[in-house]
């Protein structure tokens, strides 16, 4: 189980700036639906909205009007059924990689040797057992972000939120991790929603993208690739990938949108 | 996998151990030698009543340990001093993450502890000695009010710096309230409660020394009133000199808890070794 559905959001904000209160429409009557299993990327330009989409599914932020359903129940906070991946994995400094994703599991309600073993099993699943001890700043960028998976995925959420996961990350990092991110999916069949601001990394992961622009949906678009994907380097030599790129690309840049 | 942290430093420790800095404490103990020695020098042209020297006052420490005076001066300060000092850290602390996390507690009670850091206490020691007599309760009240802010300023403004993003990560997993304080709030914060804590304890310092002025009938603060009013400079500054290095060994033990209880934050900021 894992369905989501945006029913016209929408969420309006005031922000002072220089004395001067400007009104902020985030998000403009948003709707669509992620399947169960479905793997879908958010991408627009910085402002679009898609940050602020994934923060109100999560529970983070509210909507000002319209609902976000998860099976049919509406968000009305934060919950275990969603787990969050953060952009700069925001692990706890004071904590190991290990007591990081034990935290999230504390805060289910886990207790004893079966606490110790699922933050183990799940570190084990992003390739860190040997790191476990490890505080984060010992930890690379991307072994970071790895701990920030299994965080989110050990509580066994049905939807994983990914705010822009790897951007912070260097190139080949970012591509392993894509790909990492598709063989754990593969296995866990969790509904995953991602912010990005990487046409690739849309192309490459997801099965359908949804550009938005001025806070509004404005298009959405299947990518024609099946999967399992277990090569990405084979996926991006496909003309599928270099079609939809294009599609996705032209989508962002056309300026004939009304805002 | 192809993180560059899994890889090792090949470099042998060897080849790179030629010029080492010299240690903190060897700086620090030739910085305090010349002090020592210039103060000696110049000290000792001045009349012994308007000034002194280390030598005059370390005969003068000397009598003054080997008659018992200057231990049992420094028990009976000592008492209130780590009373009220300790009483400021256990409620200071919690005072300031109150105030800091929770907007209400804010509005209520921050101007309370804003006004209250800058309470001109000495006037108000004569009040405080009318309201609890001239012994032990006093003397810790006074230390007590003099530690309290700072630390309690220092947690609130802590708080205020914690990454709001840390705290959506207790959101996110759906901890509650309490939790996030104690799990998020509170170790985020204790760089800011440590640097509170040792800024307590000059104040504390002071103001022991303060009390025993309006009190005059015991502890160090007595010695420094009875030598002074004796014209005996070098006594007097016997236990001045013993409050302060006091404060340097408290300090260096509150380092040293602050490694302990958060050696995450030395090792961030690359003074592992210190």
């Amino acid at each position: 189980m894992g369905e989501v559905t945006f029913l016209d959001v929408s969420k309006k904000f005031s922000l002072r700036v220089d004395g001067m209160l400007h009104h902020v429409q985030a998000l403009d009557r948003v709707s669509f639906t992620v399947k169960d299993g479905e793997i879908v990327a958010l991408i627009g330009p910085s402002g679009c909205g898609k940050t602020t989409a994934l923060r109100v599914a999560m529970g983070l932020d509210f909507s000002t009007s319209g609902r976000v359903t998860v099976d049919g129940r509406e968000v009305r906070g934060c919950g275990h059924d969603r787990g969050m991946v953060f952009q700069h994995a925001e692990l706890l400094p004071w904590l190991s990689a290990l007591q990081n994703v034990m935290f999230g599991l504390e805060m289910k309600g886990m207790r004893g040797g079966e606490l110790r073993d699922t933050a183990e099993k799940y570190l084990d699943l992003v390739g860190l057992k040997e790191s476990q001890n490890r505080r984060p700043h010992q930890l690379s960028g991307g072994m970071k972000q790895r701990v920030g998976i299994a965080r989110a995925l050990a509580i066994d959420p049905s939807v994983l939120l990914m705010d822009e996961p790897f951007g912070a990350l260097d190139a080949q990092t970012r591509e392993s991790l894509q790909a990492e991110l598709l063989e754990i999916q593969a296995r866990t069949g969790k509904t995953v929603i991602f912010v990005t601001h990487d046409l690739d990394e849309a192309v490459l992961i997801a099965d359908r993208i949804i550009v938005m622009k001025g806070g509004r949906v404005h298009e959405i678009m299947t990518v024609p690739i099946g999967r399992p994907r277990p090569d990405l380097g084979v996926v991006r030599g496909t003309a599928e990938f270099a079609e939809t790129r294009y599609k996705v690309w032209r989508a962002l840049h056309d300026e004939q949108v009304v805002h | 996998m192809v993180d560059i942290a899994d890889r090792k430093p090949a470099a042998p420790a060897a080849e790179r151990r030629e010029r080492r800095p010299l240690p903190r404490w060897v700086i620090t103990s030739i910085s305090v030698g010349c002090l020592l020695v210039l103060w000696e020098i110049f000290g000792r042209q001045i009349n012994p009543v308007f000034g002194s020297y280390p030598t005059a006052i370390a005969v003068a420490f000397w009598e003054l340990a080997r008659s018992g005076d200057l231990w049992v001066a420094l028990y009976q300060s000592l008492q209130p001093f780590f009373a009220g000092y300790l009483l400021a850290v256990v409620l200071g602390v919690p005072i300031g993450l109150i105030i800091g996390r929770f907007r209400t507690a804010e509005a209520a009670f921050g101007i309370y502890v804003t006004a209250g850091y800058a309470m001109p206490l000495v006037a108000l020691v004569p009040l405080l000695v009318l309201w609890l007599g001239l012994g032990f309760a006093v003397k810790a009240s006074v230390v007590f009010l003099m530690a309290l802010f700072p630390i309690c300023i220092n947690t609130w403004l802590g708080v205020i710096a914690v990454p709001k993003t840390l705290i959506e990560v207790g959101k996110s997993f759906v901890a509650p309230d309490h939790v996030i304080l104690r799990r998020i709030v509170l170790p985020a914060t204790l760089p800011y409660i440590m640097a509170g804590v040792r800024l307590a304890v000059g104040r504390a310092v002071v103001a022991m020394v303060i009390a025993e002025f309006f009190t005059t009938i015991s502890g160090l603060g007595a010695i420094i009133i009875n030598s002074a009013n004796n014209f005996d400079t070098a006594t007097m500054f016997v236990p001045i000199i013993v409050l302060m290095v006091m404060a340097i060994g408290l300090n260096s033990l509150i380092g040293y808890v602050e490694r302990k209880v958060a050696p995450w934050q030395a090792e961030i900021a690359g003074r592992e070794r210190e």
